[in-house]
């Protein structure tokens, strides 16, 4: 194949420093390249490939304004953040205060039910259920986002790592995966609260986080193998962009949709997770910490035969944001897949 | 074939060999160190330096790591804290109820999953698929645990139907054989043994199930929906075979090979789901002693145990399920 370049005529100028490596067979393809003209097909370059990605994005997002599903789940998860975000506004009253209209008929026994005042009643401790209930979804989301970012980053650091590199690396990082993969979910969970002495909010972020690196690792890993060999890398590559550049400027940009939706569907697994922890007694230990997975896990079960409702709503409000979650994803997932492209 | 076995047993022996170092590790980095974990409150200079030595803490860590490899191949995985017995026996009580409660939400998943995924497939957008398909989502969306309260509510306090808790009603002898009662009780002919151990063992089962029993509609919905799409099925109409043997034939055979895989994976999702029914209903299997042994001061080597013999059945499991294709599916023999 001749290369069209060499027509240029320009001089070849010294290639920019810590650009390439020296006297690799790169440098030498790109030393005949005209600076501009290499600048600009890189710019051709990049562009084709933000092409693809916008259209492609603008395509499935398309798809999604018109899927029943995907509004259903995108509404749920949106009243979800506005209830959260706008929390201490729409609760009645303050989520640890113990109130003494409440108290003062309060035993074990007898949990005293819905008021005026206090529409949901009281929980266990003389507070007010309703207002702990909305200030949960702040809590609640906080606990559910950062379990999925963490999760994703360290995922994304592996799968970026292992499909980049191939080799040795990706070696070691599959079988890393493989590991923390030959344990069950909650087991693995369990296994790193349990290597904490004192458990307390952040065991349980991180314990749901790591359960779900193998999975983000594996998909980043998959969709940077697929790529390596695809034509815009090897256009990138051929123009001589540094590898790191490839890697972060032309790979992970086509996975991050993929990703996306996974941590979609990952923000419902984490909450469910993180309740389970609850229920085992290896939760938050902070009592005055209001948030749906620890309401259900705790007193919810506990006081089960006394007054339901104590598991009843938190439950509800479990099952509705993690129903909205993963209504999306799917949907999410559905869009962008290119079967279903027209 | 016999290299594909061979390939996936060593990557199985990799991975467990792997896991083991890292329990090892984890083991020795216990917070307060793991004599600190064995005498507790105890602790005095004279006892630690006892231990310290009887344990062998003072040889070096490779030493270490090779008696502690040495012990683990012969099956020695210490004795538990909390009750002094040998690990192997604590786990050997247990180990039979999460056995039986996993087969049994396994049938219950299997048996009611395949059929209903294929009804839906077969009448896909109509009332019956619509609701199937309802109901799998809000089965993983519910905390099972919740779930298990909520029927144990409705099923014993409201309607008699089933016991509350436990494996046999108390006061009821049965012959311990295999540790499992329904089976033990069928060996030695004490069917109300039996009949009573299937009573206990709906509720916790059904809860169990619900997770597989949702993966496994949507995995074979999806899958016989896809082969319904395919050359064959409609060359198999065209040439006027029977119905019943393009669907049995030509549509589950096929479909049924993803659905496989995903009951391998589900291995790992009815351990996870154990510990937390078997909390709910005081089942006494392996996720009971996992709560106990870490609620109740941390049970170290009982842990240690447990997390090996999971990850071991885990993958164990998905390799038999991978093997199992060969017989499924020719094609992956001739590969």
């Amino acid at each position: 194949m001749t290369d069209p370049t060499t027509q240029a005529g320009a001089p070849a100028p010294a290639p920019r420093a810590g650009d390439e490596r020296p006297g690799g067979v790169r440098e030498r393809s790109i030393g005949r390249l005209g600076e501009r003209k290499k600048a600009r097909l890189e710019e051709l370059a990049q562009a084709s490939a933000e092409k693809g990605g916008v259209s492609l994005l603008r395509d499935a997002l398309r798809r999604l304004r018109r899927n029943p599903v995907a509004i259903v789940g995108g509404t749920i998860v949106g009243l979800f953040i506005l209830v959260a975000v706008f929390a201490p506004l729409i609760a009645p009253h303050d989520p640890v205060q113990r109130f003494a209209e409440l108290t003062k008929t309060l035993t074990v026994d007898n949990i005293p039910g819905a008021s005026a005042e206090h529409p949901l009643g009281s929980d266990p401790l003389g507070r007010d259920f309703l207002s702990r209930l909305i200030h949960g979804s702040r809590q609640t989301l906080f606990v559910g986002v950062l379990a999925t970012l963490i999760g994703l980053a360290l995922g994304v650091l592996l799968g970026v790592l292992a499909g980049a590199f191939g080799g040795w690396v990706d070696v070691v990082l599959m079988r890393l995966t493989d590991v923390m993969l030959a344990l069950p979910s909650l087991l693995l969970a369990i296994t790193l609260v349990a290597m904490v002495s004192k458990s307390s909010q952040w065991t349980v972020i991180f314990a749901v986080a790591i359960v779900n690196v193998p999975i983000f690792a594996r998909l980043l890993r998959g969709s940077m193998l697929a790529q390596r060999e695809s034509d815009h890398v090897l256009a990138a590559r051929a123009l001589g962009v540094k590898e790191r550049n490839i890697v972060l400027r032309h790979m992970l940009p086509n996975s991050l949709t993929a990703v996306i939706v996974q941590a979609t569907l990952t923000f419902a697994v984490a909450i469910l997770d993180a309740a389970a922890l609850s229920f085992l007694g290896l939760g938050d230990p902070d009592i005055n910490r209001a948030e749906w997975g620890l309401m259900l896990g705790n007193d919810g079960v506990r006081y089960f035969e006394v007054r339901p409702e104590l598991a009843y709503y938190p439950a509800l409000a479990i099952v509705v944001v993690a129903l909205g979650f993963t209504l999306l994803g799917e949907a999410m997932r559905e869009a962008i897949d290119p079967k279903n492209r027209r | 074939m016999l290299r594909v076995i061979v390939r996936r047993l060593l990557q199985l022996v990799v991975t467990l060999i792997a896991l083991s170092a890292l329990v090892f590790v984890w083991l020795r980095n216990l917070p307060g160190g793991p004599i600190e974990a064995l005498l507790g409150e105890r602790a005095t200079p004279e006892r630690r330096a006892l231990l310290v030595k009887a344990l062998g803490y003072d040889q070096p860590i490779l030493v270490q790591y090779a008696k502690f490899m040495q012990r683990l191949l012969t099956g020695d995985f210490g004795n538990s804290i909390r009750s002094g017995d040998p690990v192997t026996e604590v786990i050997g009580r247990a180990f039979p109820a999460t056995i039986e409660l996993g087969l049994a939400a396994m049938i219950i998943a299997v048996g009611l999953g395949v059929p209903l995924g294929y009804l839906a497939a077969r009448w896909r957008g109509r009332s019956l698929d619509n609701l199937t398909i309802a109901g799998t989502l809000l089965g993983i969306s519910i905390p099972i645990f919740f779930l298990g309260y909520l029927l144990k509510d409705i099923f014993t306090q409201n309607i008699h139907w089933f016991p509350p808790s436990g494996r046999l009603t108390t006061g009821l002898d049965n012959t311990n054989v295999t540790g499992f009662y329904v089976l033990d009780g069928l060996l030695t002919r004490e069917f109300d043994a039996s009949a009573d151990a299937l009573w206990h063992l709906i509720l916790p089962a059904v809860t169990l199930a619900t997770i597989p029993l949702a993966v496994i509609v949507r995995i074979t919905r999806a899958s016989v929906l896809d082969v319904l799409n395919e050359d064959y099925v409609r060359t198999a109409e065209a040439k006027g075979l029977r119905h019943r043997t393009i669907r049995g034939r030509h549509i589950l055979r096929n479909a049924l090979l993803p659905v496989v895989t995903i009951i391998g994976l589900q291995t790992g999702a009815l351990l996870s789901g154990a510990v937390l029914t078997e909390k709910v209903y005081n089942w006494g299997g392996i996720g009971t002693l996992i709560v106990d042994s870490i609620s109740g001061g941390r049970d170290y080597p009982v842990l240690q145990a447990i997390i090996l013999l999971a990850a071991l059945v885990f993958v164990v499991v998905n390799l038999l399920v991978d093997l199992s294709y060969a017989f499924i599916d020719p094609r992956v023999r001739v590969r």
